[in-house]
């Protein structure tokens, strides 16, 4: 169960840890964690609060030096939406200064990108103004204009409106395959994690199981963690994609 | 033209302002105000060991501003004390060695007035010369960490995934602030330098809306501090470093009255 995901060449990987773990304030904040992240593939981790996923996330991203086992990583176009970008309001930035922060970008690009995520009208608007979704967009479109490799998104679409929320997963999705690059997601929504990712590992701290997310979701490991409730949540889930009803609800093919 | 002391004060002056205005403006931003006061309190154990071992007081201010700064960097990492509570930790044992110091230094006249508050009318040809190589030097390696040290500024985690190497601008830029107090302090002193590190750039956020609007404004409004501070100096007969200090306080109260420029800068 633990083994990883779909066959690739040991080349191909984007990213990958192995057994590695970061230890901080005498404990273990996370251990034993091993995953890769290749081209095209979109890793999802999930896992309770407190589970290590944000620190996994900063050890793929090299943020954080894993203290022990090993991260080895074969591209520098790395793209990153953390979790919490906290602006101080002492600097005076508007959303055209913070696209460039990382890297120059045409203002063409720019306005591009902005469109794809919704908020090119917000171009010049000043960043402290502007309001949690609103700023999830940007962050977004500041990560897709870099063109990654290896995207990795913390909780991306926390904040955003419901509608939103579908608009910007179907936009992560077209967005690994039009760019062809890895994403590692943390996210929470268990239908999009279970109908549009490769491959799922659940967090505690640990690794508790990882595979693919039918497999993941009959895992008893994933039911502990996540209750019945979530588990009978998803099994619904697949079931709509195994078949369909009739109006009696018959099962059609 | 240089015999002129007032010339000389005013070309020293606006060297300096030129390289404080877009230090300080990364001094705001990261908040690290107090970081300042503490690099320049430690610049009196620098001037008092230049005293003692005769050297140039800018090399040994820089030397000992640098080593309390790194030495703040690698105390953050190993002590559980807040950041503030180091740096008054390291200001007031380095201010109370370096008055210590002084003590012992009885075979020197020693003008600490003129320690404390800068000399600006004393300026040489030397210090001239200091300032404006040193301070092109400093601003020469802050264009060049510019990018990483912004991005370092608006977010670390953001700045160290995409390869910005965040970790080195920083070293690098605590190091450009030890090297503008030590270009400086003979000049507006120990105790006001920070405050010509702080008030142009508080003034030039109160009127700008990016960054690098921020960053000119700050200089030119260090300028103008410089020079009529320097000129009301000489007409008022007052101590020409807190003059400095005053028309920069008067500028930013000014630039807090006009509210309705923000909106035209806009864009």
């Amino acid at each position: 169960m633990n083994v990883n995901k779909k066959m690739t060449n040991k080349s191909d990987y984007l990213v990958k840890l192995e057994n590695a773990g970061i230890y901080k304030s005498s404990k273990w904040l996370v251990r034993g964690v091993s995953l890769e992240v290749s081209k095209g593939q979109i890793v999802t981790l999930i896992g309770p609060n407190g589970s290590g996923k944000t620190t996994t996330a900063k050890m793929v991203l090299n943020i954080l030096r894993s203290d022990e086992g090993s991260v080895k990583s074969n591209t520098n176009r790395v793209a990153y939406v953390p979790q919490k970008v906290n602006v101080d309001w002492t600097l005076p930035l508007r959303v055209f200064d913070f696209m460039k922060i990382t890297g120059d970008i045409s203002k063409l690009e720019m306005i591009e990108n902005l469109k794809l995520t919704g908020v090119e009208d917000l171009i010049y608007a000043d960043l402290k103004n502007l309001s949690g979704g609103e700023f999830q967009r940007v962050l977004i479109a500041r990560a897709i204009a870099k063109k990654p490799e290896l995207l990795v998104l913390d909780e991306p679409v926390q904040g955003v409106d419901f509608n939103g929320e579908i608009a910007l997963y179907n936009l992560i999705k077209s967005i690994s395959d039009s760019l062809n690059c890895g994403i590692l997601l943390i996210s929470h929504d268990i239908h999009f994690v279970m109908s549009s990712t490769d491959h799922v590992i659940c967090l505690n701290g640990h690794i508790c199981c990882s595979g693919s997310p039918s497999s993941v979701a009959k895992n008893p490991a994933y039911i502990d963690l996540f209750g019945e409730h979530t588990a009978s949540t998803l099994s619904l889930y697949k079931h709509h994609h195994d078949h369909s009803h009739g109006t009696d609800g018959r099962i059609e093919k | 033209m240089f015999d002129d002391f007032f010339v000389r004060a005013l070309v020293a002056g606006i060297g300096v302002a030129i390289v404080t205005g877009p230090l300080g403006c990364f001094v705001i931003w990261r908040r690290l105000a107090y970081f300042g006061d503490t690099l320049s309190h430690s610049a009196l154990l620098g001037v008092t060991l230049a005293f003692s071992f005769s050297i140039n007081i800018s090399l040994s201010v820089f030397f000992v501003s640098g080593i309390i700064a790194l030495l703040l960097l690698s105390l953050q990492k190993r002590t559980k004390l807040p950041g503030d509570a180091l740096l008054g930790l390291l200001a007031h044992s380095s201010i109370a060695v370096g008055l210590v110091l002084i003590g012992f230094l009885t075979f020197i006249r020693f003008d600490i007035m003129g320690l404390l508050f800068g000399d600006i009318l004393s300026v040489t040809i030397n210090d001239i010369f200091i300032i404006w190589c040193g301070g092109s030097l400093i601003l020469i390696i802050l264009y060049y960490i510019w990018s990483s040290l912004f991005a370092a500024t608006v977010n670390y985690d953001l700045a160290a995934a995409e390869g910005m190497n965040p970790d080195r601008s920083n070293i690098i830029f605590t190091l450009l602030l030890a090297g503008v107090i030590a270009i400086s302090i003979k000049m507006i002193g120990v105790l006001l330098i920070t405050g010509l590190l702080l008030i142009p750039p508080a003034l030039a956020r109160n009127l700008s809306n990016n960054p690098t609007q921020m960053v000119f404004l700050s200089i030119l409004g260090g300028v103008a501090s410089v020079v009529l501070g320097l000129f009301s100096s000489l007409e008022f007969n007052t101590a020409s470093g807190p003059t400095i200090i005053v028309v920069a306080l008067v500028l930013f109260i000014l630039s807090m009255l006009a509210p309705n420029l923000d909106s035209k800068l806009k864009k």
